[in-house]
C-alpha cells in the first residue's frame, strides 16, 4: 500500500482506511471522484433536509472541490484543467455535508476553518490538499467522466463523476485525530513570536 | 492601419498564451523558491506547480481551471486611426478564443448567477483604456482567478497612519489570506489616489515584471521589507508551510486629498499570468516575457 512514501488507496474509503491516515502523509487515490462545490452543497444539502434520494450515493466517496474545465468530445466529455478550488467558501456547510452524506475524504486547496477541520475529525473524514492551480497535472489523472449530475448548475458547478488513476500526490492536509497543517502552521508562527 | 481581423487574431493569441504559459520571471521566481524550501510537503507543492506548466505548455491546455476573469490595460494613443470599435473586437476575441481553446465559462450576472456562457457581459471582460499622445497602441492582459481576487482588499486608513501602518495592514492582510489566494503570491498595493484609483494601481501593478522594483527608491525599499516580512509568516506554498508566501510586492501610488489615505491590496496566485502586445508598423505584436 505504501509505494515510495505515498499511500495508494482505493475509492470509496472506510472509516478504517481514513483513521490510518496522518497529517502529512503524502496519498494517491484511484477509483471515482466526486466534484462539488457551492451550487452542489446547497443543493445536496436542500435534498438531504428534505429528505430526499440524492442522485448518487456518496456514502464513503471522496469529494473534490473542483470546477473543470471541460471539452465536449464525440463519445461524451473530456476534463483538459481540473484543480482544486477555495475549499473554506464551503466552510459555513462542510461539517453538515459531511455529516448528511457520509463522505469519507476531501480534496481541496487553502484548508478549512479550524472548527470545521475539528468536526471533520470526529465524523472520520479527512481533508487532502492539492496545489492550487495544478489544473492540467491534475486532468492527467483522469481518465475519464463516468457522469455528469445537475449539468444545469453550470458546467463549473456541476457535479461531475470522475474515474481517477493515481490522482496525486495528495497531502493530508487535516487527518481524522485532530492534526492540522494549516493550523500547525499557525502555531508554530505564534510561538516564533 | 491594423483591420478588425488581425487585431482579433493578435488579442486571441494574447489570452491562448497567457492561459498556457507563465512568464519567464515567475517561472525562474518558483524554481527558486523550490531552491529554498526546506520541508518535503513545500518542497512538492513547488515541484507539481512546475510539473503543471510544463504539461499546460506542451499540451497546449489551460494551465489553471480557473481560467479566469480577463482584465485588459490598454493605452491608445490619441492620433491612432482605427476603423473598428475595440471594445467590441475585444469582445469578439474573448468569445471566440473561450470556444476555441477552451476556457471555462466563468462569467454570470452578480445576482441571479447565471452563466453567460462566453466569459462576456456587462463590463466583462474588463477593460481600462487610457489615451496617450501619439498614434501608439499598447495592450497589456491579467488573467484573474477567484481564489485571489476574493482576497482583495481596499483600507480607508487614516490620513497620518504612516508608512509602518501601511506596511503593517499589507503584511496582516497576507497573513489573513493564509493559504486561500494560492501562495506563493504575487502582491499589488496601490496607495493614495481615490479608493477607486488606488484599486486600479493595485491591479495593473501586478503587470510588472518580478524583480522590477519601484523607481522610487523609498517605495522599494517598502517593497522590500514587505516581502520579507511575508516570508516570515511561514504561510508557504498553498499555505502548508514554507519559507514562500509571496513572490513579489509591487506598489504604485498616486497623490491623494489631505483627509484620506487609501490602500488597496490586489493578490495574483502563484500562476500568475499576463501578456502584453504593442502595436508596431500596423501589426500587433505579442511580447514574450
Amino acid at each position: 500500500m505504501n509505494a515510495g512514501g505515498i499511500v495508494r488507496l482505493k475509492t470509496p474509503l472506510t472509516e478504517r482506511e481514513v483513521r490510518g491516515l496522518r497529517a502529512g502523509d503524502f496519498v494517491s487515490l484511484t477509483g471515482d471522484v466526486v466534484t462539488a462545490r457551492d451550487k452542489v452543497y446547497a443543493k445536496t444539502l436542500d435534498y438531504a433536509r428534505a429528505k430526499r434520494h440524492l442522485p448518487l450515493d456518496l456514502t464513503g466517496a471522496v469529494v473534490y472541490h473542483c470546477g473543470p474545465l471541460v471539452r465536449r468530445t464525440s463519445g461524451g466529455w473530456k476534463v483538459l484543467s481540473a484543480g482544486p478550488t477555495t475549499s473554506a467558501r464551503l466552510d459555513d456547510v462542510q461539517a453538515e455535508f459531511v455529516r448528511r452524506t457520509g463522505v469519507r475524504g476531501l480534496i481541496g486547496k487553502g484548508g478549512v476553518g479550524a472548527q470545521v477541520a475539528e468536526e471533520l475529525s470526529r465524523l472520520g473524514c479527512v481533508y487532502f490538499a492539492f496545489p492550487g492551480g495544478a489544473g492540467a497535472l491534475a486532468a492527467r489523472s483522469i481518465k475519464s467522466v463516468k457522469h455528469v449530475y445537475w449539468k444545469e448548475l453550470g458546467l463549473a458547478e456541476a457535479l461531475w463523476v470522475l474515474r481517477v488513476e493515481d490522482f496525486g500526490p495528495l497531502v493530508v492536509a487535516v487527518d481524522a485525530h485532530g492534526k492540522n497543517l494549516y493550523r500547525q502552521m499557525l502555531q508554530s508562527r505564534q510561538r516564533s513570536r | 492601419m491594423i483591420s478588425e481581423r488581425d487585431f482579433r487574431g493578435a488579442v486571441e493569441e494574447m489570452i491562448r498564451l497567457a492561459e498556457t504559459k507563465l512568464p519567464s520571471d515567475v517561472v525562474a521566481a518558483l524554481k527558486r523558491s523550490m531552491e529554498r524550501e526546506e520541508s518535503p510537503i513545500a518542497r512538492k507543492q513547488l515541484e507539481l506547480m512546475l510539473e503543471n506548466l510544463e504539461i499546460a505548455e506542451f499540451e497546449n491546455v489551460p494551465i489553471c481551471q480557473d481560467t479566469g476573469i480577463l482584465i485588459f490595460f490598454v493605452e491608445r494613443g490619441t492620433d491612432l486611426d482605427l476603423n473598428f470599435d475595440m471594445t467590441s473586437a475585444i469582445h469578439r476575441a474573448v468569445q471566440d478564443v473561450t470556444r476555441s481553446l477552451p476556457l471555462r465559462s466563468n462569467v454570470v450576472d452578480p445576482v441571479s448567477r447565471t452563466d453567460t456562457g462566453n466569459n462576456t457581459g456587462d463590463g466583462q471582460p474588463v477593460v481600462h483604456t487610457e489615451l496617450i499622445p501619439g498614434e501608439e497602441l499598447k495592450l497589456a492582459l491579467l488573467v484573474k482567478g477567484a481564489g485571489s481576487e476574493n482576497w482583495s482588499r481596499l483600507y480607508m486608513l487614516r490620513p497620518t497612519a504612516g508608512r509602518e501602518e501601511i506596511e503593517r495592514t499589507v503584511i496582516r492582510t497576507i497573513e489573513e489570506a493564509g493559504g486561500q489566494p494560492c501562495p506563493p503570491t504575487v502582491v499589488g498595493v496601490g496607495i493614495g489616489g481615490s479608493a477607486d484609483l488606488a484599486c486600479l494601481l493595485a491591479k495593473r501593478s501586478l503587470l510588472r515584471p518580478l524583480g522590477e522594483p519601484n523607481e522610487n527608491e523609498r517605495l522599494a525599499k517598502m517593497e522590500r521589507r514587505i516581502l520579507e516580512a511575508a516570508n516570515e509568516l511561514g504561510i508557504g506554498p498553498m499555505g502548508l508551510g514554507g519559507k514562500t508566501t509571496v513572490l513579489g510586492v509591487h506598489i504604485e501610488k498616486a497623490d491623494c486629498h489631505t483627509a484620506s489615505l487609501p490602500l488597496a491590496i490586489s493578490f495574483q496566485c502563484w500562476a500568475a499570468r499576463r501578456a502584453s502586445a504593442s502595436l508596431i508598423d500596423g501589426e500587433l505584436h505579442l511580447e514574450v516575457p
